[in-house]
C-alpha cells in the first residue's frame, strides 16, 4: 500500500494529492467506475437502466434489515437482499403477466418505501442519508481490497461468459438454438449487477449508482462501431469522468459521486455531438 | 456425409450432395420426427398432438392464423419452450442421433438503431469462446467472411446490425444459421417487412440451400405466395393442432384452409390455375 501511496505521489504532485483520503478516494474511483461501466455496457444492451435503478433504491431496505439484524456493517445483508430483488424480478418477468417496467416498479418502490419506514422508525433516518448520495472521500484500504476483489471476480467472468451473454441480449431464440441455456445467463447478468451494485453503493450513492452505469455505456454507443470499441469508450469515459469528477469536486466542494456523473453527462452530450456532426 | 464436413460447406457451392435413402421416412432421406408434441404455457394448452415428419432436402411451410401456434411451435423446437412429446432426428442410414441440430432465422433481432453490436461480433459470439470485447479471431473472422460471402454480403462483415437494411440483417442471420450446416434450419417469419427486392432475394438463397444440403428446412410464413411457389410441403396449423399436411396444391384445396384464408387464388391455385402455377 505504501508503494502504491508514493508512485501516486509521484506521478500527481499536487497539493492536494497529499492527503490520505484523497489517495484512497482516487484508487476507489479508478476500481469503482471502470467495473460499472463494465456491466454498464451490457445494462444498457438488455434496456435493463430502469433495472439497476431499482437495485440501488433497494439497497435502503438491505441497510435496514442490517440495522435490524444488528450488523455493524449493513454490506452482507445488503448484497443479500439486492441478489434477492433481482431473482425476484426476473421471477415475475419470466411468469410473463406483467410488462417488465411495471414488475420493476413495483418492487422498487415497495423496496424503498420499507427501508424509509425501517430506518426512520425512532426519527433517526438522517444518518443514513450518506448512502443516498455516496461517500468516496470515506473509502478504506481494507474496502480497497475487496473492490479489487470485486473487480477480479467480475473481469475474469466478464472474459468467460460475454459471447454468451451478448448472444442471449440480442436474441434468446436465437440463444437458445446455439445451446445456450438463456435462462442460467439472465439470472447470472442480474445477479452480478445486484451485487456489483450493493457493493458500490456505499461509495457511489443510491441516487446516482444506475447513472454511473448507464452513461459511460450510453456515451459509447454514440461512437463505437464493435463491441470492443464500445468497451473501450465505455471505459474510458468512465476513467476519465471519475478521476476528473472526483478532482472537481475535492476543488469546488461537492459530493464526489455527483459531480463524477455531471462530468460523465457531459462526455454523453459530446458524443453526441460529435456523432450527429459526423452523420 | 460425416458431420465433420459440414462447417465449411459454402451455400452457393459446386455440386450437389448426394442425397442417401433411408427406409422410414417416407421419402427416404433423412429426416426429423415429431411426435405429439405438445406445448402447455401458464395453464393455457397452446399445442397439443402434433406430429410431423419433416424430410431432408425439402421446406416445410407452416401456415395458420395469427396465434395459432406457429411461433410456439418453433420455438419447442429450438427448445425454448418446455413441450411434452418427443422430436428426434434420423439420419440417411435411419440410426436416431440426439437432438437435431438447429439453425434459427428470427423475425428480427432485439436490437436499436444505435446498438455497437457489428456482424462480426455476432458471428463470433455464437462460433468462438473468446470474448468479443478483448480481442478478435482471424479464423473466426475467416469463417464469417466465408458465411457471408454465400449470402452475397462479405462486405457487411465490419458494419454494425443497427446500421443494416431489414433484408440484410436476414441475410445475416441466415448466414449464422448455416454455420455450422444444421439437420433443421427453422425460419420465424423470416422476411416480415422486408421490401420485395430483399425478399426474393432471401427466398432463392432458402431455395438454393434446399438443393445444396441435406437438411430440412420449416418456415413460418404469412406470405401465401412464397408459400405456394417454394414450399414442398405445407403444415395447416388451426386449432392447437395440425389440420392438413401435404403438397402445397392438396393444402391449398382443403376446404378449412381456404375458409380460413379465404382467398380466391387460394381456389385457383389448386384447381391448376394459379398465377405461379408455372413456375413450380
Amino acid at each position: 500500500m505504501r508503494t502504491l501511496y508514493e508512485v501516486m505521489e509521484f506521478l500527481l504532485p499536487f497539493s492536494f494529492m497529499s492527503s490520505m483520503f484523497m489517495k484512497n478516494a482516487l484508487l476507489g474511483v479508478l476500481l469503482v467506475s471502470p467495473l460499472l461501466a463494465l456491466l454498464g455496457t451490457m445494462t444498457v444492451n438488455n434496456r435493463m437502466s430502469f433495472f439497476a435503478d431499482a437495485l440501488g433504491h433497494s439497497a435502503l431496505t438491505g441497510i435496514a434489515l442490517g440495522v435490524l439484524l444488528g450488523l455493524g456493517n449493513p454490506l452482507v445483508s445488503m448484497v443479500v437482499f439486492s441478489v434477492f430483488l433481482a431473482v425476484a424480478v426476473l421471477l415475475v418477468k419470466r411468469a410473463g403477466t406483467a410488462s417488465t417496467d411495471t414488475i420493476i416498479g413495483v418492487f422498487s418502490s415497495s423496496a424503498v418505501a420499507l427501508g424509509v419506514v425501517i430506518l426512520s422508525r425512532s426519527g433517526g433516518f438522517n444518518k443514513y442519508a450518506v448512502y443516498l448520495i455516496g461517500d468516496l472521500l470515506s473509502i478504506r484500504p481494507a474496502d480497497l481490497l475487496m473492490l479489487l476483489v470485486v473487480v477480479a471476480v467480475v473481469a475474469g467472468l466478464w472474459v468467460l461468459v460475454f459471447n454468451r451473454l451478448l448472444l442471449v441480449s440480442l436474441h434468446p431464440s436465437l440463444a437458445r438454438s446455439r445451446g445456450v441455456d438463456v435462462k442460467f445467463y439472465e439470472y447470472l447478468f442480474g445477479i452480478l449487477l445486484a451485487v456489483v451494485v450493493a457493493v458500490s453503493i456505499q461509495w457511489v450513492g443510491i441516487l446516482i449508482i444506475s447513472s454511473l452505469l448507464v452513461l459511460p455505456a450510453a456515451a459509447a454507443r454514440n461512437v463505437a462501431g464493435n463491441m470492443r470499441q464500445y468497451h473501450l469508450w465505455a471505459m474510458g469515459i468512465a476513467l476519465f469522468s471519475g478521476v476528473a469528477g472526483l478532482f472537481l469536486s475535492y476543488f469546488l466542494g461537492t459530493a464526489s459521486g455527483a459531480t463524477i456523473v455531471l462530468v460523465a453527462a457531459a462526455c454523453y452530450f459530446a458524443t453526441f455531438g460529435a456523432n450527429r456532426i459526423r452523420r | 456425409m460425416k458431420k465433420a464436413n459440414r462447417t465449411n460447406l459454402k451455400i452457393l457451392g459446386p455440386g450437389r450432395q448426394p442425397k442417401v435413402r433411408c427406409a422410414t421416412c417416407g421419402t427416404g432421406l433423412c429426416c426429423t420426427k415429431v411426435q405429439d408434441l405438445d406445448v402447455v404455457l401458464g395453464g393455457t394448452t397452446i399445442l397439443e398432438n402434433v406430429n410431423l415428419h419433416i424430410h431432408c432436402g425439402e421446406l416445410t411451410a407452416i401456415i395458420g392464423a395469427n396465434g395459432a401456434g406457429k411461433s410456439t411451435l418453433l420455438k419447442a423446437l429450438v427448445g425454448e419452450v418446455q413441450h411434452g412429446g418427443s422430436i428426434s432426428y434420423l439420419d440417411e442410414k435411419d440410426l436416431h442421433t440426439n437432438k437435431p441440430l438447429m439453425g434459427y432465422v428470427p423475425q428480427k433481432l432485439e436490437i436499436d438503431g444505435t446498438s455497437p453490436t457489428s456482424v462480426y461480433d455476432l458471428f463470433a459470439a455464437a462460433l468462438s469462446n473468446r470474448p468479443v470485447w478483448l480481442s478478435h479471431s482471424p479464423k473466426v473472422r475467416e469463417e464469417a467472411r466465408k458465411g457471408l460471402a454465400g449470402v452475397r454480403g462479405e462486405h457487411l462483415l465490419d458494419r454494425r446490425l443497427g446500421a443494416l437494411s431489414g433484408g440484410e440483417v436476414q441475410r445475416v442471420l441466415l448466414a449464422l444459421a448455416l454455420q455450422p450446416v444444421p439437420d433443421l434450419l427453422l425460419l420465424d417469419e423470416p422476411v416480415s417487412g422486408i421490401d420485395q427486392e430483399g425478399l426474393k432475394m432471401f427466398y432463392a438463397m432458402v431455395s438454393a440451400i434446399r438443393e445444396e444440403y441435406d437438411l430440412s428446412i420449416i418456415l413460418v410464413s404469412h406470405d401465401l405466395d412464397m408459400v405456394a411457389r417454394y414450399a414442398d410441403r405445407v403444415v395447416f396449423l388451426e386449432n392447437r393442432t395440425v389440420q392438413a399436411v401435404g403438397p402445397p396444391q392438396e393444402v391449398f384445396g382443403n376446404p378449412a384452409v381456404v375458409e380460413r384464408f379465404g382467398m380466391g387464388w387460394v381456389r385457383d391455385f389448386a384447381a391448376g390455375g394459379g398465377p405461379d402455377a408455372d413456375a413450380l
